[in-house]
């Protein structure tokens, strides 16, 4: 029944002996990425924060089919928890723990308070509604300087608190066991141990009776509203789930980066989360997970190819990597739309829906 | 080169295990590989200066433009051949592209971090360069910006970053005492487009005028995409206001100059260095004759003589906006490397905040906070679809630009003849 | 009092170009239900072609008069805009048109991407100053000003509503569209060509995007390959308010949108003005004394009336103002 066939995790010890090569591989990585550089390990964790917001994206687009154009908002909300409650702003200086949960909480509010009103919207217009949402919640969070001073405005909020526990920060290097770890390596394992979470989390939620929910409702809502589904709660949950992962990613970010505005929380952030979902399988964690780090690295990728091979075939830089970037990310959507819809990794389901209907009229 | 390393990087990750000893051998290996330096002689060593900002995308130009400031500032210091610690150095400009993004100013100084780079000039944006400056201070890696003007740069207290231009809070006050001295408004609003740069500037703006008690209406914001400014206009006109400031760039600005005018609004325009271009004339037409604008810094025609021809030489163009002052960024590190006759920024750091350097944008010395002491300023005005600078502001006092070019020329004949030391030529 | 006068002027301007942009919203919908979000880069592609053929002409030293110049601008971009009209529903909605709903609404934040992102490659991402040689005479009415621009936008907006409200309710070509949105299938059965009708509603509201284009270059004076996005956003908000699918309905939507958007921006921070009510709390009353004003919600949340507008509509009217249909059917 499950979206991801998770049967290959059953017997077969060769599988075993690959998961455990790949748990291995991503325990080294950091430290091979180093002997590169360790601006590396900071593109990584990027990457792996893009992967936890396309897996919160993935509850509310994959999972139960409600597309969220305003997404980033929750990244915002929690970004700007985070660097409220732990910044000289208002000088307070609350350990991470206590915020983390917090920012989820916050951002699990601000889903309900999103998906509360727009229940009756079905696709196009809840995408639309969802987009303003964002926009909204960006504009709040460039204006709330005045006339009290909350978020700062668009000067942002610096001098964020790296994570700490007890002396403990994941900001400074660090030597343990003759171990010289820097702090994005630290910071590396903190992503690596909340994406496992999440993924589990995810795993476990989609085999539930709520993921369930979520596909029939995905499928046919008024079908699942017959068989008993409470299609409003359930709604509702996909949205606060989705934003409180949103939430937890935004306030790791702020702690990473040492300072956010609004800048950094804009609609072509939602839709590139959204262009990683779409890519990598919608409801296919998996697919999504790729998806996420494919297009995550493009740009580092392109940096390294698409430049110097314009600067020596031109002379200079013709077309910006950025532009190409853009321009694959827009192909990736009409092109996956049109030749593959249920993306580079589809769910079994997924797959089935998006099959072509012969004979039947375009509803 | 580093895409390939990336490629072994992948390797070596999947293949697992006995890797990470690997790893660290090949960590200690660049280390030392640093320290001996690359070729060469033993008395010789590479110094690398990075140089970070938008290389590509809308402001690319600009970007470009800081980058050929250090390059001369680079290249005249190798041709001078200067030995420093004994060794002679070699001096190598890594530039990189931050694409003008905050999420990329971290990864950018962790690059140069890597690289093991004496000493960085840039960024370009405040918003980038923020961010990245908590990197350069964990790292004890001294940055000098050329054109970051956000307050908060160096309101952070990190000992190790410096600016050769004037703040938005020095920009400011400067074109309110203008207004104030040339115009003598009564009554004046402010507008701002809701970003970090043309708040700040507002802020600043505003704060000027109220402390001289002049009367501020409540400021009015819109966006930097903005096009129609009519409503805000409209609304203002009825509170007829002698002057009106707004802060942001000049794609907002050239509509806002055009609509005030065809409201009737018969106030001065006055705007900071993002509106202060002869594209206003194109964006606003007739309406935009007789605009003030200002400019953090000098114009690059009143930078020094030797720096423009130099300039000119090599790049076979005249420089934007920011290149005399990455140009001095860059010198300023090299002079301090050479006064403290060590690369090691733990050693010289301390003696960029003694400097007193003579650039080519005018006297550098660094107050505290690391913000230059009485940077320039200067005052444009709209004169037949030109910018003409028509007054410097220099310690909250206005100088004709007329009488500035006069001093100016004498002070860089002086500046040849007594600054042997940094001026090698 | 003039103020106000002068805020409904620029409203209602304003209301007409986001009329003209919500009418193609509207009856691309009307017709296959697809929001079409590319349609705002079309308007894009419209400034940008006039744009160009005006400076080139301009430039050229031409003894033609200035109106004609711009007239033969707006005649180029109406041809090219109905040509990525016609190539985006060829191209990417038609193959989608049996497919679940998500798929051409993806499709279609794709095509905005992507005509951007080329608009920028072609035209630089500069903004570019859309040149002004028609000379605009200042009219004044009542203490309040009207450009001869603006007299131009509203009436010629109000023309192209006219023309097509004729062309829906009075040709053969209008009965078709009918009955195509009305039932695809039957119309089919009736000898329509289905395929052919749903082209022509996308040509024509490219045609109606490229005007608008040409509107607002020559009104503001500028272009920008990104400024077809947020005006594309608002007419549609637009194209909701008054009910969409309906053509009296977007005409309504656009122009009470703008006049909302202008009294809103205009009184907005008078109306929240805290120092009205500053005995609630000292602190207030002492800033205001120092201040005068301590505004609430300014002119800074302008962009923020079209999404509410939109919010309101849907969650308390979901089918506009004079709209019939069922926002919901699924």
């Amino acid at each position: 029944m499950s979206d991801t066939d998770t049967s290959f995790l059953k017997s077969r010890p060769a599988v075993w002996a690959g998961v455990a090569l790949m748990a291995a591989a991503l325990v080294v990585l950091p430290f091979a990425l180093a002997t590169v550089g360790t601006a590396w390990v900071r593109v990584t964790n990027l990457a792996i924060l893009f992967v936890l917001l396309s897996l919160g994206l993935n509850i509310v687009v994959g999972f139960a089919g409600l597309l969220d154009l305003g997404y980033i908002a929750f990244y915002g909300v929690g970004a700007y928890a985070y660097a409220l409650l732990a910044s000289p702003h208002f000088g307070l200086h609350l350990p991470f723990w206590i915020i983390l949960p917090i920012g989820a909480m916050l951002a699990c509010v601000f889903g309900i308070l999103l998906g509360a009103p727009t229940l009756k919207l079905r696709g196009d217009y809840l995408a639309i509604v969802t987009l303003g949402f964002g926009e909204i919640v960006r504009i709040f969070l460039n204006n709330l300087s005045q006339p009290v001073n909350i978020t700062n405005g668009p000067q942002g909020i610096s001098l964020i608190d790296p994570f700490r526990l007890g002396s403990f920060s994941f900001r400074d290097n660090q030597t343990f066991l003759g171990l010289t770890a820097s702090g994005p390596i630290k910071y590396y394992y903190l992503l690596l141990v909340v994406l496992i979470a999440v993924v589990i989390v995810n795993i476990r939620l989609q085999d539930s009776r709520i993921g369930r929910a979520w596909v029939a409702i995905r499928e046919d809502e008024v079908a699942a509203q017959a068989m008993g589904i409470n299609t409003r709660n359930v709604k509702l949950l996909a949205f606060a789930m989705g934003a409180s992962f949103g939430g937890i990613a935004g306030g790791i970010f702020a702690a990473i980066q040492g300072f956010i505005s609004p800048e950094s929380f804009v609609l072509v952030q939602s839709i590139m989360i959204l262009s990683m979902v779409v890519l990598g399988g919608m409801g296919n964690i998996f697919g999504v997970i790729l998806g996420a780090v494919l297009l995550s690295f493009v740009p580092e990728i392109l940096r390294y190819t698409v430049q110097p091979v314009q600067t020596t075939l031109f002379g200079r830089v013709l077309i910006d990597p950025e532009v190409i970037r853009m321009l694959l990310f827009g192909l990736a959507l009409v092109l996956m739309m049109r030749y593959r819809p249920a993306g580079l990794w589809p769910s079994k389901t997924r797959r089935r829906e998006f099959a072509p209907r012969n004979g039947r009229e375009g509803r | 080169m580093s895409r390939k390393s990336f490629t072994v990087s992948w390797i070596h990750a999947t293949v697992a295990g006995a890797v990470i000893s690997l790893a660290l051998g090949g960590c200690g290996k660049q280390d030392e590989a640093q320290t001996s330096a690359d070729s060469g002689g033993p008395e010789q060593v590479t110094v690398k200066i990075g140089h970070a900002a938008p290389l590509t995308g809308s402001i690319a130009h600009l970007g470009k433009d800081n980058e050929n400031g250090v390059r001369l500032a680079v290249d005249e210091a190798n041709a001078r051949g200067l030995v420093i610690g004994g060794k002679k150095v070699v001096f190598e400009m890594l530039s990189e592209d931050d694409e003008g993004k905050p999420d990329m100013g971290p990864i950018i100084a962790q690059k140069f971090a890597d690289a093991k780079v004496a000493g960085v000039v840039g960024h370009l944006n405040s918003g980038v360069t923020i961010p990245a400056s908590a990197v350069y201070h964990q790292y004890g890696i001294p940055m000098i910006s050329g054109s970051a003007t956000n307050p908060q740069l160096t309101e952070q207290g990190f000992p190790e970053i410096f600016r050769t231009v004037g703040r938005d809070d020095q920009q400011g006050p400067a074109v309110a005492n203008f207004l104030m001295s040339e115009d003598k408004p009564r009554v004046v609003a402010v507008i701002d487009d809701a970003t970090s740069y043309g708040e700040g500037l507002a802020n600043e703006v505003e704060k000027t005028f109220k402390e001289a008690g002049v009367k501020v209406l409540p400021r009015e914001k819109g966006t930097d995409k903005q096009t129609d400014w009519n409503a805000v206009l409209t609304k203002l006109r009825g509170e007829k206001p002698d002057a009106i400031f707004f802060g942001g760039m000049d794609a907002a600005a050239g509509p806002l100059l055009k609509q005030g005018r065809e409201l009737g609004i018969k106030a001065v325009f006055a705007f900071g260095d993002g509106a202060c271009s002869d594209k206003m004339t194109e964006l606003a037409g007739a309406a935009a004759e007789g605009m003030i604008c200002s400019q953090a810094g000098i114009p690059a025609q009143a930078a020094s003589q030797s720096f423009l021809e130099a300039y000119r030489a090599k790049f076979n163009t005249d420089p934007i906006i920011y290149a005399p002052f990455t140009y001095d960024a860059a010198n300023v590190l090299i002079t301090a490397m050479q006064k403290a006759d060590s690369v090691d920024p733990a050693k010289y750091l301390p003696l960029i905040k003694q400097l007193t350097y003579e650039g080519a944008s005018g006297k550098i010395q660094f107050d505290d906070k690391g913000d230059r002491k009485d940077a320039e300023m200067t005052i444009f005005m709209m004169k037949d679809g030109k910018i003409a600078p028509v007054a410097i502001i220099k310690a909250g006092k206005t100088i004709k630009f007329e009488d500035f070019m006069k001093g100016a020329t004498a002070e860089a004949s002086t500046v040849q003849t007594t600054e042997p030391a940094t001026e090698q030529k | 009092m003039d103020i106000f006068l002068q805020q409904i002027i620029n409203g209602l301007t304003l209301g007409s170009v986001y009329a003209i942009v919500a009418l193609g919203y509207t009856m691309v919908y009307g017709i296959v239900q697809l929001i079409n979000f590319a349609h705002g880069e079309v308007v894009m592609v419209g400034a940008m072609v006039a744009l160009w053929v005006i400076t080139a002409l301009a430039g050229s030293g031409t003894t033609l008069p200035p109106l004609v110049i711009v007239l033969i601008g707006t005649l180029c971009a109406i041809p090219a805009c109905m040509a990525v009209g016609y190539a985006m529903e060829r191209i990417a909605y038609r193959p989608l048109r049996n497919a679940p709903r998500l798929a051409p609404l993806i499709t279609a934040i794709g095509i905005s991407i992507i005509l951007q992102h080329l608009a920028m490659l072609i035209w630089s991402r500069n903004p570019l100053a859309f040149p002004q040689i028609i000379s605009n005479p200042v009219f004044h009415l009542g203490g309040a000003t009207i450009s001869g621009v603006q007299i131009a936008i509203i009436s010629l907006s109000l023309l192209m509503m006219a023309a097509l409200t004729l062309l829906v309710y009075r040709t053969k070509l209008g009965v078709a569209m009918r009955a195509t949105s009305e039932n695809p299938e039957i119309a089919g059965l009736m000898g329509i060509d289905v395929n052919r009708v749903i082209s022509i509603t996308f040509v024509i509201g490219a045609a109606l995007a490229a005007v608008a284009g040409v509107m607002v270059g020559t009104y503001y004076g500028i272009a920008h390959y990104t400024m077809g996005a947020l005006l594309g956003m608002k007419a549609f908000s637009a194209a909701v308010l008054g009910g969409i699918g309906n053509l009296a309905g977007a005409m309504l939507g656009g122009m009470l949108l703008g006049v909302v958007e202008a009294l809103g921006t205009g009184y907005i921070g008078n109306l929240t003005d805290l120092c009205h009510v500053s005995w609630i709390s000292s602190d207030l009353a002492e800033r205001c004394a120092v201040d005068g004003h301590v505004i609430l919600f300014g002119s800074n949340y302008q962009d923020v009336f079209a999404f509410v507008v939109l919010i309101l509509v849907l969650v308390f009217r979901p089918s506009g103002l004079l709209g019939e249909r069922v926002s919901d059917r699924a």
